[in-house]
């Protein structure tokens, strides 16, 4: 296979559009990955993610707009583009009633690989993915961790120039969460290009060295994590409890004392440069606060900012 | 590429094929042994003397032979389909490799007409074992029995793939498969039943291939009919896979 111009995008969307019916799940939206880069799309429930996938995926045709993958197009070439993709879906396709090896196995088959060489590349893949120990035990009584495990590991197996993970760590427990970071970054590392979706603010900070904010089927910021914590947030946030059930009568109180205050049904939000002193002016204002957090700010105030609403709803 | 997603089918049925094979079987050789043996021996006594000259068991064998494919096909056409589009989502991820709809079908029914073949094979041995067939021109039986198959595994496919749940197979194995076995030639001969429902029964593929197989095990079947019977049994493959492609492509490709 001939390797992609750097100079090209490994993506290129433009106005890209998913319908269903009457109603519009991806409303137009532009954007460009580049090879080697951790591309992330952020956003809420229903916010378009997954169809975006989808349509990236070559499984689902777009409604309208153009969309070039690999430098290709994916309603004349999507089996070719297919086979060069790598693709952990959000709800997990693996067959239950096989054994770890026996879907990676099969997966393989479906590449056209020679079963020698998925032999081979399975035994890889099991030790990539921990699952070494496992590898003739059935699915289906596996822990979610390791079922995620595996489908990232199954995809792997055509060596794929592009990686796509819709939601990969959702519903993992904290340490499953960082053993599938720790193993997409050692993806990164050897250059396989991820796109991946997340409701995660962390795990986008972790992950991804761009990412767009998506709501209602749209792009509503694009950058790095840093810029766009930058570009939408102060530095710092400064978070204030107050005993009331009605934090917005707090806020008029605090008025001009930062650019900008979030009220939130059991907290408000300062945006300031400096938390100390900010903590320290709503003292000397004669309010005493039940709990004062100063933290950094973060990408979920970047997404508080932009969608007026927390990210898991 | 249809091969990639029979070869799924297939490591899947490695792990189960002991079990399949018995319990696909076993089913025909009970309804061979109760009718054929038990009933038979009336009928054979009676004043009919046997059906259309021969004993009841050697009218009777190639009927079931027809019917056990029948069963055997739609079986796999139904909740195999549905989980692979819905529950297990196997479809979903050959869609994901560079698979494309029609390999989905193809490779599946395929499988399908495979498995139609083990049992047929099964069955036809158990039945000569039985003294019920004793001709050679019983091996195109199973031809004829894949064929069949296929006539039903096509169209039932298409609707498989259109169901939300297993309400829809009820009404299919009790409306329309249970009725198609009792009457269409696979017990008695139709001119029995009355001539508007024999008529009706003259439409069923299962006649079609009831008729087929026991002409040639029976060494009664005449060239033309016989390309009849597998025309119209070819018109059912044809139809089904067209309605099949159809439902897969509205319910995958979204
Ligand atoms: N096949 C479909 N038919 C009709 N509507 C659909 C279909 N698939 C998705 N939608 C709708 O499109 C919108 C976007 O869905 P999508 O799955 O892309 O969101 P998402 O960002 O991935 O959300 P989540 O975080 O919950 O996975 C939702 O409102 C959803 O109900
Ligand atoms: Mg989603």
């Amino acid at each position: 296979m001939a390797p992609h111009p750097v100079d090209r995008p490994l993506i290129s969307a433009h106005q890209l559009t998913k319908q269903f019916g009457d109603f519009t799940a991806v409303g137009g939206i532009d954007f460009e990955v580049r090879a080697g880069e951790a591309f992330g799309f952020l956003g809420p429930n229903g916010a378009g993610k997954s169809s975006t996938m989808r349509m990236i995926g070559c499984v689902s045709p777009p409604s309208a707009g153009t969309l070039r993958i690999l430098g290709l197009d994916p309603a004349a070439d999507g089996p070719q583009i297919r086979g060069r993709l790598g693709v952990v879906p959000q709800r997990d396709t693996l067959d239950e009633e096989l054994t770890v090896r026996e879907n990676i196995l099969v997966y393989g088959r479906y590449f056209g690989l020679p079963r020698s060489v998925v032999r081979e590349r399975a035994a890889e893949l099991l030790d990539f993915a921990q699952l070494t120990d496992r590898a003739d035990s059935i699915v289906e009584p596996l822990s979610g961790g390791m079922k995620r495990r595996l489908t990232i590991a199954r995809s792997l197996v055509n060596n794929p120039e592009l990686l796509l993970l819709d939601e990969p760590t959702t519903g993992l427990d904290p340490q499953a969460r960082h053993v599938l970071w720790d193993r997409l970054f050692r993806l990164k590392r050897s250059g396989v290009t991820l796109v991946l979706t997340t409701h995660y603010m962390d795990e986008a900070e972790q992950l991804c060295d761009r990412l767009v904010v998506m709501d209602g089927g749209r792009i509503v910021a694009e950058g790095s994590p840093r810029q766009l914590i930058a570009e939408h947030a102060t530095r710092e946030v400064l978070e204030l409890r107050f005993p009331a059930d009605d934090h917005a009568a707090y806020a008029v109180k605090l008025d001009g004392l930062v650019p900008r205050i979030e009220v939130l049904p059991d907290r408000l939000l300062l945006y300031t440069e400096d938390g100390d002193t900010t903590a320290k002016a709503v003292h000397d204002r004669g309010l005493a606060p039940l709990s004062v957090l100063a933290r950094r700010s973060t990408l979920e105030d970047v997404f508080l900012h932009l969608t007026g609403r927390t990210l898991i709803d | 590429m249809w091969a990639r997603a029979f070869s799924y089918w297939m490591a899947s049925y490695r792990r189960i094929w002991r079990g399949s094979l018995v319990s696909g079987f076993l089913n025909p050789v009970l309804f061979l042994a109760a009718m054929g043996i038990g009933l038979g021996a009336l009928v054979d006594n009676g004043s009919a003397g046997g059906v259309q000259g021969v004993t009841y068991l050697t009218f009777l064998a190639p009927g079931i032979l027809a019917a056990q494919a029948m069963q055997t096909a739609v079986f796999e056409s139904t909740f195999p389909v549905l989980g692979a589009v819905k529950w297990q989502r196997q479809y979903h991820a050959m869609l994901a490799a560079p698979l494309g709809v029609p390999d989905l079908v193809v490779g599946h029914l395929v499988f399908v007409a495979m498995r139609v073949a083990i049992t047929s094979t099964a069955f036809l041995l158990i039945t000569v074992a039985f003294g019920a067939i004793g001709s050679w021109w019983a091996v195109l039986t199973l031809p004829v029995a894949v064929l069949t198959g296929l006539a039903f595994a096509a169209p039932v496919f298409a609707l498989a793939a259109r169901q939300d749940g297993p309400g829809g197979f009820n009404m299919l194995f009790r409306f329309i498969i249970m009725p198609m076995f009792l009457f269409s030639g696979t017990f008695f001969p139709v001119e029995q039943l009355p001539a508007a429902l024999e008529l009706v029964a003259m439409v069923t593929p299962l006649w079609h291939a009831v008729e087929l197989c026991r002409g040639l095990a029976l060494e009664t079947m005449t060239m033309v009919p016989a390309l009849g019977h597998v025309a119209y049994l070819l018109l059912w493959v044809g139809a089904g896979l067209w309605l099949a492609l159809a439902s897969f492509r509205k319910r995958l490709v979204l």
